[in-house]
């Protein structure tokens, strides 16, 4: 067996998880360009704990299955259909065995407890019809970062089959929604992508809206009425310490991070009119990029830095404009019928996802950046607020339910516009961001 | 940071209450209204007499003819008393996304305040806050409430008779 041994350094805590490489073939892939995919049939039995790792191998391979299903993409098998039991780690599975029960990929996995306290998680994914092993690897890390392990393992399962970048070891930032209707305590507050791990990031003592992931650093950038006074902050995850990103005669609003985490691009009201700026999180200099007697509002970077989508009623109501990030050039992109608004461009660059309101309706969508191949993912009475999954194949967004006792919700949706799914807070739960993947 | 701003509210608070006294001693009601109970000069009578709030049409900051009789019945009372201090909260109804509701209700306290500015109230007893659609009074589905908190509330901050 080849070992190929690398470090993978951890943002959130400031120790290291090893990883070391069993070996890898390639073969069983899943088509993920196609409109609705046909989920892959997939065998999961328990991992196999030793050295007290028994509970932790049973809830890990509960992970797994979890992030696998809800991804639309794989369909776990009932483990109660399974023919062969997996007892050893080192055991060649039987495929006919595993054929029988229509399995295309096979996963299997031990997890144990070091003598230094530490939890060593490994797996093997198997191609049933070829009958060879994909892929195999092995991950050390402490105790309290067990879950990740599950998250990692389903997203180099999701990259062996699909090609493509998982998105499972992600964390979201969300605003969590307590009181009534018209006394609403708002908190910032983040949580692993599958809703387990909550936890409140401030009080709940002023307002907060619309927070934002750093593309590349532990770090936050929202908005708060601390004081008083409604602006922009950072808020960072490590040391958990707030600053506000500016000073300025008026409100500052709806920030956004570039692509690199150097910058924040926000609007600042001016009287009536609200422009876009970017201000340089270094220099913490400013360079305004419009100036209209409109509300310019929303903006999101592409990801390769060269142009900023933003929302804008210039034109009589809310649309969609693309501008050069030095603010040059802007040109309307929505055409269709009602108001768009919330840009946000994908991870990939391939689309922007946006909020339409039409006919009394909100709805979720996508459109390339030329504005052309414009579709709609989710439609309701109030869906608003998309955000990216990592590898842009994903978009979760809020849906208020009606009602004076009615409140938001947080789902996702595949681009394909199947597979929506609630994802289950606490409480109400509004302005979701997703962050880049955590390794 | 976070003892910045503490820091700020205090200092805010401790102004409010100097304005306070100052006035209380020195402005005394004189004819008090048989029609209402509230005194006035006070935040009450402000509320009941005056009206302190406008409102307005989807998507528009424009102020109707009626919110504009309002806000010169409010120019009338802040002239009468010289020491209140305001501040205009813009409001939004549900039926938006959330940016662009905080710069809808923005333009809305901005237009309110330039018409108070337009009746003479002095620009520095003035401030504007927005709230997007974060603070809805009316709690329905249904175009009834939404025109009701689509609306710019003058807040007094300082200088009304206690009462």
């Amino acid at each position: 067996m080849s070992c190929k041994r690398y470090l993978v350094l951890m943002p959130f805590i400031a120790l290291f998880m090893l990883v070391t490489q069993l070996q890898t073939a390639k073969s069983l892939e899943i088509d993920v360009t196609q409109g609705r995919v046909k989920p892959l049939p997939i065998a999961l039995p328990n991992f196999i704990g030793s050295g007290g790792g028994q509970n932790l191998a049973h809830d890990i391979t509960g992970i797994i299955g979890n992030n696998l299903a809800s991804s639309g993409l794989f369909r776990p098998l009932p483990q109660a259909s399974y023919i062969e039991q997996i007892s050893s780690f080192s055991q060649q599975p039987r495929f006919g065995d595993w054929r029988t029960i229509q399995a295309q990929a096979l996963v299997t996995g031990q997890v144990s407890v070091l003598a230094d306290g530490r939890v060593r998680a490994q797996f093997r994914l198997w191609d049933v019809f070829a009958q060879k092993q994909i892929t195999g690897l092995q991950f050390i890390t402490p105790k309290r970062n067990w879950r990740r392990i599950g998250h990692l393992i389903a997203d180099a399962i999701y990259k062996s089959l699909t090609g493509e970048d998982g998105y499972f070891d992600t964390r979201v930032v969300f605003i969590s929604e307590t009181g009534p209707k018209n006394k609403r305590i708002k908190r910032l507050s983040i949580m692993d992508q599958d809703g387990f791990n909550v936890r409140n990031l401030t009080d709940g003592r002023s307002l907060v809206l619309t927070p934002r992931f750093s593309p590349s650093s532990q770090e936050i950038t929202y908005m708060s009425y601390a004081g008083g006074n409604p602006r922009v902050y950072l808020y960072n995850l490590q040391s958990g310490q707030r600053e506000v990103v500016g000073v300025f005669p008026n409100m500052s609003f709806s920030p956004r991070f570039g692509p690199r985490g150097r910058k924040v691009v926000m609007s600042l009201q001016q009287g009536p009119h609200s422009n876009i700026y970017m201000l340089d999180l270094q220099t913490r200099t400013t360079l305004q990029l419009t100036n209209t007697q409109a509300i310019d509002t929303a903006p999101s970077f592409s990801p390769d830095g060269r142009n900023i989508v933003f929302e804008s009623d210039r034109d009589g109501q809310q649309q969609l404009y693309v501008m050069a990030a030095n603010g040059t050039g802007p040109r309307r992109i929505s055409f269709g019928q009602g108001r768009y608004s919330t840009p946000v461009w994908s991870p990939r660059g391939d689309l922007i996802a946006f909020t339409k309101q039409s006919g009394g309706q909100f709805s979720i969508g996508v459109m390339r950046p030329d504005g052309s191949g414009e579709r709609i993912l989710t439609s309701g009475y109030h869906n608003e607020g998309p955000t990216w999954s990592p590898n842009g194949r994903v978009i979760m967004f809020f849906r208020e339910s009606r009602g004076a006792e009615g409140g938001p919700k947080l789902y996702s949706v595949d681009i394909t516009g199947y597979n929506e799914r609630q994802i289950k807070t606490p409480g109400f739960a509004s302005d979701p961001a997703w962050s880049p993947l955590l390794n | 940071m976070l003892r910045k701003i503490s820091g700020l509210k205090v200092a805010v608070l401790a102004f409010g209450l100097v304005a306070l006294a100052g006035c209380s001693s020195s402005n005394k009601p004189d004819v008090a209204n048989p029609q209402e109970q509230a005194k006035p000069g006070t935040e009450r009578d402000f509320i009941l007499n005056v009206g302190d709030r406008v409102h307005f049409i989807v998507n528009q900051s424009t102020l109707t003819p009626q919110a504009m009789d309002t806000l010169r019945k409010q120019a009338a009372w802040l002239t009468q008393y010289p020491n209140v201090t305001i501040q205009i909260e813009g409001h939004a109804d549900e039926r938006g996304t959330r940016e662009y509701n905080i710069a809808l209700s923005a333009r809305r306290a901005t237009a309110t305040r330039q018409f108070l500015a337009s009746q003479g109230i002095n620009a520095a007893r003035m401030s504007t806050i927005a709230y997007g659609k974060e603070r809805p009074v009316a709690l329905c589905d249904a175009e009834n409430c939404w025109n009701q908190n689509r609306r710019a509330v003058t807040v007094i901050t300082g200088g009304a008779i206690p009462g």
